[in-house]
């Protein structure tokens, strides 16, 4: 039997050598029994005799003790829960990776689980000590100095104070634990050892406004205290200034709940029940002619015409020059309906494929500030895919309720010509199904006098995912958008 | 009118505020004071203080600048028509009262919601000016979280973008008709345009700067909306059909479910219950089985129906697609063993990692997932096949949770 005596409850460094040392003579984890010294120097000619070489020892015939970092990483770790079979549970680990390199890989391992449901604890410890820990201020001193009492669930107290000093960078503090103390000056974290909690300040006048905010942001109708102790044990109470209202917030809560359950609801005056009548939105739009394209925006962001306003931000009316405004349009471009970024900006054809319409028209020379830019649907329709909105062709109910809409617009810009682009499109300005590819090229007469015609939509474009198609649907679009400005009596 | 001390304000604030549920402070960009002046740190994981007694997380200073307020929703404890003691905060005062709690290590930031006063620009700028005055004044570094007012211009909402790490405007109802029934002054059209124009703000921010081009600094990372439930008829379906179409809108971090709970002072136009918190428990589920395990929205439950609230709602799929199961973990992929009740995220990457070395057993599975109560029926192991348990008729009967009490 080989006894190892470390020097204090974390000696990493100690528990290092002397278990690379046990193992370079192939010692036996059930042959070893690991202490802890409590007083340094009686153990003076103990193993080991010499700390923290960071050499990797042979083990026999040449070969070097090697472990993945990530061992060292866990082992750093599990030294610090207060369990006593810690270092034997690190030891037995390490003996077996020789055989099992890649044991650590393994979560189903009894040894593996075990470590790791030690570190996952002193993991948790830390992170309640960020949390838990409740500064005091030290009256007359300056600079402003707080100090802690706190006792921890494992020997964290190292480990969980250099976040304390990224946060309160600036402040000085000392956080002290049985185990040992930190101190921050503003510049250097310093470590003492274990104290009592008479040595920290006894109160803190904020600690009387932070339990008026406890008790306050407390749901009484929502009481749960199963839930608050998983998360907040009791362990920590002592040391937490609000825990002490806990008792009696709980106690006072059914009562609470059962006065506001039964309690009669208030009236309120006629004045507000008056304002709200008068404010109610019920998304109706009048049957009258619509005077101007405000009208035609203003309307579409109440339409209810479909079920598509539900889930889209907002209706995004055509944009450009009207008849009553002086210039009118002489060519209106119909797409299909806005995407993403239209949906957000509330302007047509903004987003990629708008950038591709906006290079075809400036390459066919069309003017967009000339040019009324509309879609046959106002309303996005689309449906979610965890982040992302997948655009949907709009069926033909929707594309019916929703000429109300282009209709209007296309009397009130009156242009000599309406460029459609995709089916969708076509279908909105024609009232019938176009195909596209035989009817491009081809003017035909509308019900309202102008004339139209049909191409690709952009978007279309940017889904061809042969290189040649896409040319030649992109010089198409850029050739039917000449002709249509030639058409409409634009071009010089 | 009576002078409160800041006591009595704190009191009246705070409980004004407890009925949004938000209360996340991650996803912050990392930062620490350690090159500046202040306090505060953000490091990704956002850190909880303290629990109340209804189990709910004290991570932020969750206050109202103000609980004045001229609108009228029936749902909300600070309505116009309401009969509350009301107070505010000056800016100073919200100011001095985060650092007093933050230097004391109480909380990770400030969330900063308020009724609306005069006008929403008008809100909109006093609560911004806390925030500049917590940055700029104070070179303050932890969490701030601005409800933004919907009706105010969208130079004032960039504003609060510019130092506030989150924003978020409460859709509060799942319907837009029940808004506009019980909130008549809320312009549910107008709360979307807002969102929107965050989701692009927010975008813009993480685009590249262009040299020669300074970009002013901005903190705001993302933004959320809460739904509360139980103060109309809307059905579960319905309800995450919206929350699916939010999230996909405006990039949401998170939508929260607000069970609606009985307060001093409700309105006649609501029913007086008990908050339902199994059904917001489960909507919490639901919610989580759309962002993290794969089921799109139509799987788990249809529109115009609600959730099992006997068990949850992976449990349920699992049971009207018995067919597909028991799924052995030893060779079954990574969407499959997602799917299967009692497997989480994290069980089910151990799961894959084990395998590689060894055919798991029964025993590793749950020395792995921390229990194989739930997932037993539904799997095969080196050891273990359900037989005819999987599609036994107790089967449904054994997995009903009795947990109805226990969460109240």
């Amino acid at each position: 039997m080989r006894v190892v005596r470390l020097e204090s409850e974390i000696d990493f460094d100690g528990w290092r050598d002397a278990a690379r040392a046990l193992r370079a003579e192939g010692v036996a984890p059930e042959a070893v029994v690991w202490t802890v010294e409590r007083d340094l120097f009686e153990g003076a000619g103990s193993f080991p005799p010499h700390k923290g070489e960071g050499r990797a020892p042979e083990i026999g015939e040449g070969r070097i003790l090697k472990v993945p970092a990530a061992f060292v990483d866990l082992a750093k770790t599990v030294i610090l829960h207060r369990s006593p079979e810690r270092l034997s549970l690190l030891y037995r680990i390490l003996h077996r990776l020789e055989a099992q390199p890649k044991l650590l890989a393994n979560p189903a391992d009894v040894n593996v689980a075990k470590a790791r449901d030690m570190a996952k604890n002193v993991g948790r410890a830390i992170h309640k000590m960020h949390a838990f820990v409740r500064f005091r201020l030290v009256e007359d001193v300056t600079p402003e100095t707080f100090v802690a009492w706190f006792e921890p669930a494992h020997r964290v107290t190292e480990a969980a104070s250099p976040f304390f000093a990224r946060r309160f960078a600036n402040m000085n503090w000392s956080i002290l634990t049985p185990d040992a103390c930190v101190h921050w000056d503003r510049s250097f974290l310093t470590m003492s050892p274990g104290a009592d909690p008479a040595d920290a300040p006894s109160q803190d006048a904020q600690e009387e406004m932070w339990r008026t905010y406890y008790a306050s942001i407390f749901n009484p109708a929502r009481l749960n205290p199963v839930m608050m102790k998983q998360e907040m044990p009791k362990r920590y109470w002592r040391n937490l200034p609000e825990a002490a209202l806990i008792p009696q917030l709980i106690e006072q809560a059914q009562n609470q709940t059962d006065l506001m359950v039964t309690a009669q609801p208030t009236k309120p005056s006629e004045r507000v029940l008056k304002a709200a009548l008068r404010h109610s939105r019920d998304g109706s739009y009048g049957e009258s002619n619509l005077a101007n394209l405000e009208e035609v925006a203003a309307g579409v962001q109440v339409c209810r015409r479909c079920d598509l306003w539900r889930d889209a931000t907002q209706g995004v009316p055509g944009v450009g020059p009207a008849l009553l405004s002086g210039r009118a349009a002489n060519l209106m471009i119909v797409g299909e309906q806005p995407g993403d970024q239209e949906d957000l900006q509330g302007a047509p054809f903004v987003g990629p494929a708008g950038q591709l319409l906006a290079k075809a028209m400036a390459e066919a020379g069309v003017v967009r500030a000339q040019t009324f830019v509309t879609n046959a649907v106002k309303h996005f329709k689309h449906e979610p895919r965890g982040k992302r909105r997948i655009h949907k062709t709009p069926d033909r109910g929707e594309v019916q309720a929703c000429r109300w809409w282009l209709d209007a617009e296309r009397r009130l810009v009156a242009p000599k010509v309406i460029l459609a682009l995709g089916a969708t499109a076509g279908l909105a300005v024609f009232g019938k199904a176009v195909p596209i590819g035989q009817s491009r090229g081809q003017p035909q007469p509308l019900s309202d006098g102008g004339q139209g015609l049909v191409s690709w939509h952009p978007s279309y474009l940017l889904r061809v995912p042969d290189p040649d198609a896409k040319a030649r649907a992109y010089a198409q679009l850029v050739e039917d958008l000449k002709q249509a400005w030639t058409l409409a009596g634009e071009a010089f | 009118m009576a002078i409160l001390d800041l006591k009595r304000k704190l009191a009246i604030l705070s409980d004004a505020a407890k009925y949004d549920a938000s209360c996340a402070s991650s996803g912050a960009q990392k930062r620490n004071s350690t090159d500046g002046k202040g306090v505060g740190s953000t490091e990704g994981m956002g850190i909880c203080h303290a629990y109340a007694p209804d189990g709910r997380c004290i991570s932020l200073l969750k206050i109202l600048l103000t609980n004045f307020c001229i609108y009228d929703c029936a749902y909300c404890v600070n309505r116009v028509s309401s009969n509350v003691t009301r107070a505010r905060f000056t800016v100073k005062e919200v100011v001095d009262l985060t650092l007093n709690f933050y230097k004391r290590n109480y909380i990770e930031g400030l969330f900063l919601s308020s009724g609306v006063i005069r006008t929403g620009d008008y809100t909109m700028e006093e609560m911004v000016r806390v925030a500049k005055s917590l940055r700029l004044d104070h070179d303050f570094r932890g969490y701030i979280h601005l409800k933004l007012i919907p009706e105010a211009s969208p130079e004032l909402a960039a504003g609060a973008g510019l130092y506030a790490d989150r924003v978020s405007i409460n859709v509060e109802l799942p319907l837009d008709e029940s808004l506009a029934a019980l909130a008549p002054e809320k312009d549910a059209a107008g709360i979307k345009k807002a969102m929107g124009r965050m989701r692009l703000a927010i975008e813009d921010r993480n685009e590249p700067v262009k040299v020669g081009r300074a970009k002013p600094r901005k903190f705001a990372t993302g933004q959320s909306t809460q739904l509360i439930i139980g103060a109309d008829a809307t059905k579960d379906g319905d309800i995450l059909a919206r929350s699916a179409a939010l999230y996909g809108s405006y990039q949401l971090k998170r939508v929260y479910y607000s069970a609606f709970s009985p307060m001093a002072d409700s309105s006649a136009r609501l029913p007086l219950i008990r908050p339902p918190l199994v059904r917001e428990h489960r909507l919490y589920q639901a919610d989580w089985l759309m962002r993290f395990y794969g089921f799109s929205q139509g799987e788990i439950v249809a529109p115009g129906e609600d959730l099992d609230l006997t068990m949850d709602p992976k449990t349920a799929w699992a049971l009207r697609n018995l067919g597909d199961f028991p799924v052995d973990v030893n060779t079954a992929d990574r969407e499959t063993l997602l799917r299967t009740p009692g497997l989480g995220t994290k069980g089910v990457d151990r799961i894959l990692l084990a395998r590689i070395q060894t055919r798991l057993t029964l025993e590793d599975v749950k020395r792995v997932c921390g229990s194989v109560k739930r997932a037993k029926p539904f799997i095969v192991t080196a050891d273990w096949t359900p037989g005819a348990a999987t599609d036994g008729a107790g089967l449904r009967a054994s997995l009903v949770e009795p947990q109805q009490l226990s969460l109240f």
